[in-house]
């Protein structure tokens, strides 16, 4: 039996009195969080917070638990919400539009349409198949990983709603851009050739349409488990760099070499990130540290959309249907424009 | 009776191929089983979102992993 035919309520009464206890509980815990994990190292085992090992020890639990939480809770809103567009939706949405409003459709849908880079191919080649053009298609591709719940999730949960705002404006505007951008240079004759004299044969299934809402709370359920399985090492290695860095790292350090002194910190950021394969869970433990350090906030988050836009295996993926110097082009214009936006949020964020 | 999942080898993909063969299994349906695993012909089918369930050529099922029972309703009506 699937977990989905264990845990789906069997009323309607039943379902939404357990999701009302699950928000009641989830609150409860983030609430007592950083007060439990102080009590147990503190007085429990008796580390003393003031020292390199407490402060790093506590920082590591706290931190993994508080993020824990946030990625449970955010997950699930996101692909109970996310159940109600698709993929097919979005095409349709796309299908016919124009480059411009078409790349700032494609971005914005980017972020709301339930997509995983590992469907990018299929995806890929279902847009343009169907006419949706090239850049369009990019802005898409770029938006979807780039602005992603669990970047967020995060970043909400560290730095507020002020730098969470700018990163999805930050992010919707390098996808429309750089989509466009791509679009603009005429790449189409460095796509493999098949992707065009593919036709998209049968009825198109909605995949989403005829849920109810049992379905789309279970998958939310669901979700949670398969990204918690899927980025858990990321977070534990984030999160344990994070708290050695924390308690170890001299306090100047990072400031020395990729402070505001430092003109090339968000180059050498953006070319550090862009092949790191990691998500956003990985890269924000360290994003918070290296904030504390006083690196500045620009810098980071130029670092962390390097590691989550753009990475290694996709590009491997992504060389199915796209030859190399389309890859190479899409790479370096994306990359530049997080390029720009690390300098221009270093520019406006006084530290 | 045909059945094709499509998808590129993922985790889903032989999680849809399981739930289908109990289904199948269930029904006593006297089923075929191929993967498609080449891009091309998965996006043929309208598939942008892996896996993918084929029914003797008719795409019944994407982007989601269902139940067993899910599975079953789809297919029961097929089987004659």
């Amino acid at each position: 039996m699937s977990i989905a035919e264990r845990v789906r309520a069997r009323t309607p009464l039943r379902r939404w009195v357990g999701l009302g206890a699950a928000t009641v509980v989830w609150f409860v815990l983030y609430a007592l969080n950083g007060r439990f994990w102080t009590w147990l190292v503190h007085d429990v085992v008796g580390l003393d917070l003031t020292s390199r090992l407490g402060s790093g020890v506590l920082f590591f639990v706290s931190d993994s638990a508080k993020i824990l939480l946030l990625l449970i809770g955010i997950i699930f809103i996101v692909t109970v919400l996310r159940s109600f567009m698709s993929v097919e939706r979005t095409r349709a949405m796309l299908g016919g539009k124009r480059e411009g409003l078409g790349n700032v459709m494609a971005a914005g849908l980017g972020v709301i349409t339930p997509f995983c880079s590992c469907s990018a191919v299929p995806a890929f080649i279902g847009f343009v198949a169907a006419g949706v053009p090239l850049g369009v298609t990019l802005s898409f591709l770029i938006a979807s990983p780039l602005v992603n719940e669990v970047a967020i999730a995060l970043l909400f949960g560290m730095f507020g709603i002020g730098p969470t705002a700018l990163y999805i404006g930050a992010g919707l505007v390098i996808a429309v851009v750089a989509g466009f951008t791509l679009g603009r240079l005429k790449l189409e004759r460095w796509v493999e050739p098949f992707v065009f004299e593919t036709r998209l044969g049968g009825q198109v299934v909605d995949s989403t349409a005829s849920l109810t809402w049992d379905d789309r709370i279970q998958m939310g359920v669901e979700e949670v488990g398969n990204i918690l399985r899927r980025i858990w090492p990321y977070l534990l290695v984030g999160i344990g760099l994070g708290a050695v860095i924390h308690g170890w790292a001299p306090a100047d350090f990072f400031v020395r070499y990729a402070g505001r002194g430092n003109p090339f910190a968000v180059l050498i950021a953006v070319g550090i990130g862009i092949p790191l394969y990691s998500n956003a869970a990985g890269v924000m433990p360290l994003v918070q540290v290296l904030h504390d350090k006083g690196l500045p906030m620009g810098t980071l988050l130029a670092f962390m959309m390097a590691v989550v836009a753009l990475s290694l295996p996709e590009m491997i993926l992504l060389r199915r249907v796209l030859k190399p110097p389309l890859i190479a082009t899409f790479v370096a214009v994306t990359g530049l424009g997080i390029v720009a936006v690390g300098y221009l949020f270093n520019a406006v964020i006084p530290s | 009776m045909i059945i094709k999942i499509l998808g590129s080898g993922c985790a889903n993909c032989v999680n849809l191929e399981r739930v289908t063969r109990e289904a199948a299994g269930e029904l006593g349906l006297d089923a075929q089983f191929e993967k498609v695993t080449d891009y091309g012909a998965i996006a043929g089918y309208g598939v942008m979102r892996t896996p993918g369930l084929v029914v003797d050529e008719q795409l019944v099922l994407s982007g989601r992993v269902p139940t067993t029972a899910q599975v079953r309703d789809i297919l029961a009506p097929l089987a004659s």
